[in-house]
């Protein structure tokens, strides 16, 4: 499969990161991570806590994927904490399906949840999605072997990432 | 808001589900986890595996203090993270003298400026610092034609001489400085200058440990001079914005005096008291915001400890030049 012959593994989080922000993308693969003590990751790890505590917590597959849990019919669920999801968090999810199809799960879609607004939303793999997804691969891996992020450029979503103190020190 | 906890008193340390707490005689004090920065252990106080693993687990350093007040040594949990890219990095701008003396001098030259900035302070108000002054800028220039670290240090060596001398000036020779003595401190202000300076290292170390640095290659300093030698390279930088500014308030304004000393034969110390006092201020400095440019916000003086950390790792990777926090306020 396409995706595993590269030398670089492409998991969920890189293709997240890669749509949020390239620079943090580079960070991220040469493990300069933030620690994770914002408020928002444990708000995050509580409604997912709370919302699935009745079935299978977690499942990740040849540590590329974490899904909060695959039904029986290949269906993806995912649980969100904020309204809508963005680019990343959409492509993340679009990236789990293309990889259970190609594991051959048959008629695989996802459903996000959104349990602090009482709605859910259905993603479905196009083939405009495959060809985005494709493209992002082949970047990743180049943003990986880089031995440079791209310059700092501000942008208003630089206030709320966890990498703004580092990149603007 | 994570605070650091200062123990002073005797007590046991123990673990109870996700609490730790202070057991005294008369009593017992629980602390959140969560709550935790860093604990300074000062005083006799015990503690088992249980707590230390429990430590560990969070990522907290402790830093052990003698019955003297003098710093011994961190427990400096396993690292979580890790960045085998930056170390590899951080090792080669060591081995590169070129390399090495570009953050040396960095360092160097941003503790000058910062000490310059303490002596200009006071240089309103007492004229003979004017020479004092000249001095150290004169001597700041050398720092450029540095070829060498050893001639690095020389030049950092005098430039602190000239500003320690200028200490009995500023405090109005509340207490007789003379020279700086090391170990042990011979006179309480040598006591407050070691005892500032070792608050400055931990804190810095704990800075550290919240990014991928490693803490034991360092630069100007030698590699294992002292375990944490990095510790004692950023802290250059800090000295004069905390210890020093920090040990003038207690001395100018009376907060600290004689009583607060014990004398023995050759040495000097800080009483449980005068500690306090000390740990008080700063602490509460720490604590203190200001405004930070760059960021566009208000940032505590803790953070800018790490934003120091940030722009050492920028360098390392060759992102951005290293620029130190050069005191502008
Ligand atoms: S702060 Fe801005 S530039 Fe830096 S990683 Fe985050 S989004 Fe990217």
């Amino acid at each position: 499969m396409e995706i595993l012959t590269n030398e670089v593994k492409i998991t969920g989080v890189k293709i997240n990161y890669f749509f949020y922000c390239k620079r943090q993308l580079w960070f991220f693969t040469h493990h300069i991570n933030m620690e994770s003590n914002s408020i928002d990751v444990e708000i995050g790890k509580e409604v997912h806590e709370e919302y699935f505590n009745r079935n299978k917590k977690e499942i990740a597959i040849d540590e590329i994927i974490a899904v909060d849990f695959v039904d029986n019919n290949g269906i993806i669920h995912e649980t969100k904490k904020g309204k809508k999801l963005d680019r990343g968090d959409k492509y993340q999810i679009l990236y789990y399906i293309y990889y259970l199809q190609n594991k051959g799960v048959k008629n695989s879609k996802a459903v996000v949840h959104f349990p602090l607004y009482n709605k859910k939303e259905e993603l479905e793999l196009q083939d405009n999605d495959i060809r985005v997804l494709k493209n992002a691969f082949k970047e990743i891996t180049e943003i990986e072997k880089s031995d440079k992020p791209i310059e700092v450029q501000k942008m208003s979503k630089c206030n709320r990432c966890s990498y703004y103190e580092l990149c603007f020190s | 808001m994570k605070r650091n906890y200062y123990i002073t008193k005797n007590c046991e340390l123990k673990r109870k589900d996700n609490t730790i707490y202070l057991e005294y005689n008369d009593g017992r004090k629980p602390i959140p986890i969560n709550d935790i920065e860093s604990i300074y252990l000062f005083g006799e106080i015990t503690l088992n595996t249980k707590a230390i693993n429990f430590l560990c687990q969070n990522g907290i350093t402790v830093h052990f203090f003698n019955y003297y007040g003098f710093y011994t040594g961190s427990l400096y949990p396993k690292e979580t993270l890790l960045s085998g890219y930056l170390i590899v990095n951080q090792v080669q701008n060591y081995l590169d003298l070129d390399k090495r003396l570009t953050i040396s001098k960095e360092l160097i030259r941003t503790a000058s400026h910062n000490i310059l900035k303490n002596v200009k302070y006071y240089k309103k108000r007492i004229d003979e610092l004017t020479d004092k002054v000249y001095r150290i800028e004169k001597e700041a220039e050398n720092i450029e034609n540095a070829k060498s670290i050893s001639e690095l240090m020389g030049c950092e060596g005098r430039i602190r001489s000239i500003y320690y001398s200028t200490f009995d000036e500023i405090m109005g020779s509340k207490f007789e400085f003379k020279t700086r003595v090391m170990n042990p401190p011979d006179n309480e202000m040598n006591a407050l200058i070691s005892f500032g300076n070792s608050l400055c290292y931990t804190a810095v170390l704990s800075e550290i440990y919240r990014t991928q640095l490693n803490p034991t290659i360092s630069y100007l300093h030698e590699p294992g001079e002292r375990r944490f030698s990095l510790a004692l390279d950023i802290s250059e930088v800090f000295k004069p914005i905390l210890t020093d500014r920090v040990l003038f308030k207690l001395v100018n304004e009376k907060i600290i005096d004689k009583n607060d000393f014990d004398e023995t034969l050759n040495f000097c110390y800080l009483k449980e008291d005068g500690r306090r006092k000390f740990i008080k201020e700063f602490d509460d400095k720490l604590a203190t915001t200001i405004n930070y440019p760059p960021l566009n916000r208000k940032v505590s003086y803790r953070t800018l400890i790490r934003l120091e950390c940030y722009k050492l790792v920028k360098h390392i990777l060759g992102i951005s030049q290293y620029k130190g926090l050069k005191m502008w306020w």
